[in-house]
């Protein structure tokens, strides 16, 4: 699956959120969405998967207008886990997981024997077999996110957007969840906070700056400590790390004395 | 792992509500109540006489039935307390539903026809149709037409007022829920007051207060053809109705038309509340509390939850009822009055667990 964006922009009561953006996502892919605070990652995402309808610009799925398709098929194409989870109902897990196979259904189908074991297959593959009949309302942040991932997992599409997916997780989590997403060989766009994470799974990233894109690139073009002050402002040292073969980025802190920074200049 | 797997294939049918047996309690206890019902009043009958007299006017029965009732009896039955009863179930489940519907729409349970206004609504229209005739061109159904669009309007009002940058802001939401109510309860009074008849008063009280004393057979068919259309209505449309209690978002990223999926529930909750409020006058809070209690036993999923509140409405309506002509006999307390007297507390309980939350 293939997303063309171009000149996509987006603005709420007169004022532009995002402007311009235009990125590709290839087969495959797994494309990263960098930058600060409130420079629109979000809105990117939320005019992709239809939350929003952008102002300008087009957006094709394999060749197909984005905009123009039924909001049940671009359901079947496009999962996504957002990063409003709340949900104030009783349901309860596995109900909501099962809400994923919705847009698979037709107005008179019955969920199948089929349905159900997908539900119970994207509960195993986020490793929360056996918890299907917890109540959602009674999870932590943690769970409910690795819920709402396994609800975008049932609906098996072959292309995921994702908003900042480990949000609310620790590092474990984490790691659970980025390996199991690049484990499922779909197409991947997602907003990520953490660079260190960016730079191990993404092969191309996007950087996000008031409402544009900055720039794109591999990891290794974008991590450097060069484009790292420049996106926000602070120092950093990045290295490829000897284990991961990744850039892997340390943040030197403003407290830092100067002795710190000499010593790492003099070591390059 | 085989072992682990049968175990939990069996705890999966432990927990999964039996909806096949709930569905048939609760028809035979509506079954029941509205027997038992008819029985009781200033005047009681036995049960026994009651269900004799109904299946007497069932066709090729007659014959069978052998007559152990007085003339009396079959009048109060037959004539007064039967289509009562069950404009009483109707009037129940329809109001149940559209809570249901309502509380989907704007994603909160706080929602019910009453509190936001709608029922205020559709009663001021209803006033200004049967005091000056203003909806007269529309024939037999100019109430129940003027009381659904003076339900559509306050719901699209309250609607539209509540959502604060796409999203629907819960406290404005009931606080325009309760400034719309109270125009429109104004609009009623000052309608009825100076309506050219004496009439004016009384019909006022009735809408304000909500009772199902003056229940004719006649009145019976439109809301029941109503609620039987927009029950189909939203049980086919099950699936829309879970995701978007999820967030107009998610419901879209899961296939749903939000826009569309809103506007059928607007239609459908106003229909509901506009034919229902025709007949019965303004009856509060059982659209909050029957759906709330169906989700208690049953969860959340819309499949379950619509059948059950529509049954269990009926049911609650049908008793209050009950207590409503009981408990000042031979006088009356407006049906009304009672659902508000345990509603209220009911509504203040379910604003304080929200806040807890």
């Amino acid at each position: 699956m293939r997303l063309e964006v171009s000149n996509l922009s987006f603005a709420y009561y007169d004022k532009n959120i995002i402007e311009d953006i235009t990125l590709n996502v290839n087969k495959g892919d797994f494309v990263g969405i960098i930058g600060p605070n409130g420079s629109g990652k979000s809105t990117v995402l939320k005019n992709l998967y239809r939350a929003l309808q952008p102002d300008r610009g087009y957006a094709y799925l394999d060749g197909e207008d984005l905009y123009k398709m039924s909001y049940k098929k671009s359901a079947t194409k496009l999962g996504v886990v957002g990063q409003e989870n709340f949900v104030p109902f009783d349901f309860r897990v596995e109900e909501i997981v099962a809400m994923g196979r919705s847009p698979h259904k037709g107005l008179f189908d019955g969920d199948t024997k089929e349905d159900r074991e997908i539900v119970m297959r994207s509960l195993e593959q986020i490793g929360m077999a056996g918890m299907e009949k917890r109540n959602y309302l009674h999870l932590s942040g943690g769970e409910k996110q690795r819920v709402i991932l396994a609800r975008a997992l049932a609906q098996q599409t072959d292309f995921l957007i994702l908003d900042e997916p480990t949000n609310h997780l620790d590092i474990y989590y984490q790691l659970q969840i980025f390996d199991l997403v690049k484990s499922l060989g779909v197409t991947v766009l997602s907003a990520i906070h953490d660079l260190n994470i960016a730079a191990m799974y993404c092969n191309r990233l996007y950087v996000m700056k008031d409402g544009h894109v900055s720039r794109c690139g591999t990891p290794e073009e974008i991590l450097t400590p060069e484009v790292i002050y420049e996106i926000y402002g602070i120092k950093a040292d990045v290295r490829i790390h000897p284990v991961t073969r990744k850039p892997s980025i340390t943040f030197l802190p403003e407290s830092l004395n100067s002795e710190a920074e000499d010593k790492l200049k003099k070591e390059k | 792992m085989e072992r682990k797997k049968t175990k939990l294939s069996t705890l999966f049918n432990k927990t999964e509500p039996n909806m096949p047996a709930i569905i048939l309690t609760l028809s035979a206890a509506a079954l029941l109540s509205i027997i038992f019902a008819i029985g009781l009043g200033p005047v009681s009958v036995s049960p026994s006489n009651v269900a004799r007299i109904i299946l007497s006017r069932v066709p090729f029965l007659t014959e069978y039935i052998p007559k152990t009732w007085t003339q009396l009896e079959e009048n109060i039955v037959w004539g007064l307390r039967f289509p009562r009863v069950l404009l009483g179930m109707i009037v129940g489940a329809s109001l149940s539903m559209t809570g249901t519907a309502m509380q989907a729409l704007v994603r909160n349970h706080l929602a019910d026809p009453f509190i936001l206004g709608v029922s205020s609504g559709a009663a001021a229209t209803a006033t200004l149709a049967m005091l000056f005739g203003v909806f007269s061109f529309l024939g037999t159904y100019a109430l129940s037409i003027s009381a659904f669009l003076g339900a559509a309007i306050t719901i699209i009002l309250v609607y539209t007022l509540s959502r604060v940058r796409g999203r629907l802001n819960i406290t404005q939401l009931l606080l325009s829920g309760v400034a719309v109510s109270m125009i429109m309860d104004a609009i009623t009074k000052i309608i009825t007051l100076s309506a050219p008849n004496a009439l004016g008063l009384h019909n006022a009280a009735f809408w304000m207060s909500g009772t199902l004393a003056g229940a004719k057979w006649a009145y019976l068919t439109l809301p029941f053809v109503t609620i039987i259309i927009c029950m189909v209505i939203l049980l086919v449309n099950y699936r829309a109705l879970n995701a978007l209690l999820l967030g107009d978002e998610a419901a879209g990223t899961l296939g749903v038309n939000v826009k569309r999926t809103q506007k059928v529930l607007i239609l459908v909750s106003s229909l509901m509340a506009g034919t229902t409020i025709a007949v019965s006058g303004t009856i509060g809070f059982v659209g909050l509390m029957v759906p709330h209690i169906s989700r208690l036993f049953i969860g959340a999923d819309h499949k379950r939850v619509l059948p059950v509140c529509a049954l269990l409405g009926g049911i609650l309506v049908v008793w209050v009822d009950v207590a409503a002509r009981m408990v000042i006999a031979p006088e009356e307390l407006p049906l009304g009055l009672l659902t508000a007297v345990f509603g209220g507390p009911f509504f203040i309980w379910l604003l304080k667990k929200n806040n807890k939350e």
